[in-house]
């Protein structure tokens, strides 16, 4: 038969996968696969702003930043950071997916609120943020003030000390992701089927029951890759920490992205730069495949 | 002795937004006897799936009472009124072995396990799933699954049983044999049941009595032999039967018979009473061995499009474009106010 071999080019699949595909292909080598090829060549290397020639210089990078404090308490306070807020994203998240999926009055008007923090751009919404943290003007040490919390005079200094200044980030942090989080899990619960819910309470499970037996296995997957999607934007994330504090007081809020960019951006040392941001391939790898497992069980529930 | 279950003056109105709403259920009064098989049946959108999750506490209503065993149990959850249902869907736990979905039911009402297991073994060998315990109900076929369905909702001795479509997701051959299996299950359980199906083969053979309903309203409670030669009113009478009752104009008055009993005159024994219609024959249809004649008729009433079935011990030739007489015997005609639909006392015909 020639008839396959006149085909119009439109109308086979095999050269239109390969189209298809291209744009993505070009588009992921040209901004990830390059960018990252060239993050492992510079941490081998004594590139710095001022002196871009690529000079070999085996692992003195990796053992510089081994013996620098402030990686190793940068590298805690991503894990504390990512931790504390998935925590409570996923927890948070998965209580508003339950209120957008209720049937209320004005549930628009809710809807529209929770995707508020969503929608706006970080850089505008972390510097409201800021203001409503500063050290002196703070609105909230005002309220505070005025319902007898805080002293006259007095301020709380968000962003002041160290544990109070990662609560903050953690809190804006928190803040920003929850809405992405309630809704991927809000797709989860509306994709359980209502016969399933209606059966439960027919078979005499009450609000408990049904939550911990039902509902909560049957979006586990979905929940999985809400948090996993959460745990990758957080530990890669500098914009809060970086528009609120800087890592300040004294490094007690600096992440591994923000420190990488200090040294290898701000501070021109490339080399360095490139080997403290590294450290977040191994745990972002981690997340991915384990988001892969995720959608695999959703696919054979 | 089996529990009843009733409902009186239910209604139920679903507000449609933009000022619309619908009628589900408007004014149904129903009970059943104990022990019963009851099927509701009726069209799609006609209220009977509502009135069963009114039943089970699924939906409230706006007024009127549902009663269990003789308890008022409208303000009572779900969980609360001992009932079981099998959804058409099944509704098992995708997530939950055969094992886990059967014993659902018995955690959430706290019995001790050993009373459990015994439950589980006892429900499952009644159904023959022992074998498929381990397995997840997206390695089960339709029959399986209905099957599981089933032994969850019987584990806990429900009250009532609610089944609501339970055959409709199985293919044709499997629906007839599961249909038996489910008469003579119930049968064995004794449990009163209330059973929904849009049809009327599945009523006709399951229930010891069909409800038939429309637009919310019940039409006519009996047993399905009564439903069929007795129909109350023009709905049923077309709703009913395959192909439906024949429905003649006559004045005031619409004159009804089936066409099982429209036969060529040589076939209606002269002794008894019989009414002659001549039949212009269009068309002739065989199927599995009756014969459909499509036709109009005159002389009882408006000339009508009637359709008559001869089963195949008549061999009286009949082909199309000819006028022969056909006749109904007396007792078999039944009559419906034209205006209302609603069935009347006979009206002399010539």
């Amino acid at each position: 038969m020639t008839g396959r071999a006149r085909m119009p080019l439109a109308d086979r699949d095999s050269f239109l996968a390969k189209a298809f595909l291209l744009p993505s292909i070009v588009y992921i080598i040209a901004l990830v696969g390059v960018p990252f090829g060239l993050a492992i060549a510079f941490s081998f290397s004594d590139i710095t702003a001022g002196d871009p020639s690529f000079d070999w210089v085996g692992l003195r990078n990796y053992r510089a930043i081994f013996e620098d404090g402030t990686f190793w308490q940068s590298l805690g306070n991503t894990l504390v950071f990512t931790t504390i807020s998935m925590i409570l994203v996923v927890v948070l998240g998965k209580v508003l997916a339950n209120i957008l999926v209720a049937n209320f009055r004005g549930k628009w008007l809710v809807r529209f609120a929770v995707l508020l923090p969503w929608t706006t751009p970080v850089a505008l919404s972390t510097i409201s943020w800021l203001w409503l943290l500063d050290s002196v003007f703070s609105p909230i040490d005002w309220v505070m003030r005025q319902v007898g919390f805080l002293g006259p005079g007095e301020n709380t200094y968000w962003l002041g000390k160290p544990w109070l200044a990662m609560g903050s980030v953690i809190a804006v942090h928190v803040w920003r992701l929850v809405p992405l989080a309630a809704v991927i899990m809000m797709a989860g619960l509306v994709s359980i089927p209502k016969d399933i819910d209606d059966a439960a309470r027919v078979d005499g499970a009450g609000f408990w029951r049904r939550m911990l037996g039902i509902t909560i296995p049957l979006t586990m997957p979905v929940v999985a890759v809400a948090g996993l999607f959460g745990a990758i934007l957080t530990f890669t994330d500098m914009a809060v920490v970086y528009v609120l504090t800087r890592g300040g007081p004294t490094n007690s809020t600096q992440v591994l992205a923000s420190w990488a960019y200090l040294k290898g951006i701000q501070g021109g040392d490339v080399a360095q730069g490139a080997a403290i941001a590294l450290f977040l391939f191994p745990l972002l790898l981690g997340a991915a495949v384990a988001i892969l497992r995720s959608v695999r069980r959703m696919e054979t529930l | 002795m089996a529990d009843v279950v009733e409902v009186r003056d239910l209604r139920k109105v679903f507000d449609g937004g933009k000022g619309s709403s619908t009628r589900a259920i408007d004014g149904v009064d129903l009970a059943t006897e104990p022990g019963e098989y009851l099927v509701l049946l009726g069209p799609s959108g006609c209220g009977k799936t509502t009135l069963l999750r009114t039943i089970a506490g699924l939906e409230h209503p706006d007024s009127g009472e549902v009663l269990i065993g003789g308890h008022v149990v409208n303000g009572l959850p779900p969980r609360a009124r001992q009932i079981a249902m099998v959804f058409q869907s099944y509704a098992l736990y995708p997530h939950k072995t055969v094992l886990n979905n059967i014993t659902f039911p018995l955690r959430a009402a706290k019995l001790p396990p050993d009373k459990q297991r015994e439950q589980v073994k006892w429900a499952s060998e009644l159904l023959g799933i022992e074998h498929l315990l381990d397995r997840r109900p997206r390695q089960l076929s339709g029959g399986e699954r209905q099957r599981v369905a089933l032994a969850r909702a019987l584990v806990r001795d429900p009250r009532v049983f609610l089944l609501d479509e339970p055959l409709s997701n199985l293919d044709a051959k499997l629906r007839a044999s599961a249909r038996d299996e489910l008469k003579r299950f119930q049968q064995r359980v004794g449990t009163t049941t209330v059973y929904v199906t849009h049809d009327q083969i599945e009523a006709m053979g399951l229930g010891d009595r069909i409800a038939v309903m429309h637009g919310g309203k019940l039409r006519q409670l009996g047993k399905p032999v009564e439903i069929y030669d007795h129909p109350a009113d023009t709905f049923v009478a077309t709703f009913i039967g395959s192909p439906p009752m024949n429905l003649v104009t006559r004045g005031e008055h619409l004159v009804g018979f089936r066409p099982e009993h429209l036969l060529p005159i040589e076939n209606v024994p002269a002794a008894v009473e019989r009414v002659t219609m001549p039949f212009r024959i269009e068309r002739v249809e065989y199927l599995s061995g009756d014969r459909h004649v499509y036709g109009t008729i005159t002389g009882i009433g408006d000339e009508t499009r009637v359709i008559a079935r001869l089963p195949s011990t008549i061999d009286t030739p009949i082909s199309g474009d000819e006028v022969h007489d056909f006749a109904v015997r007396a007792d078999k005609l039944r009559f419906f106010d034209a205006a209302s639909g609603i069935g009347c006392d006979p009206v002399p015909l010539s």
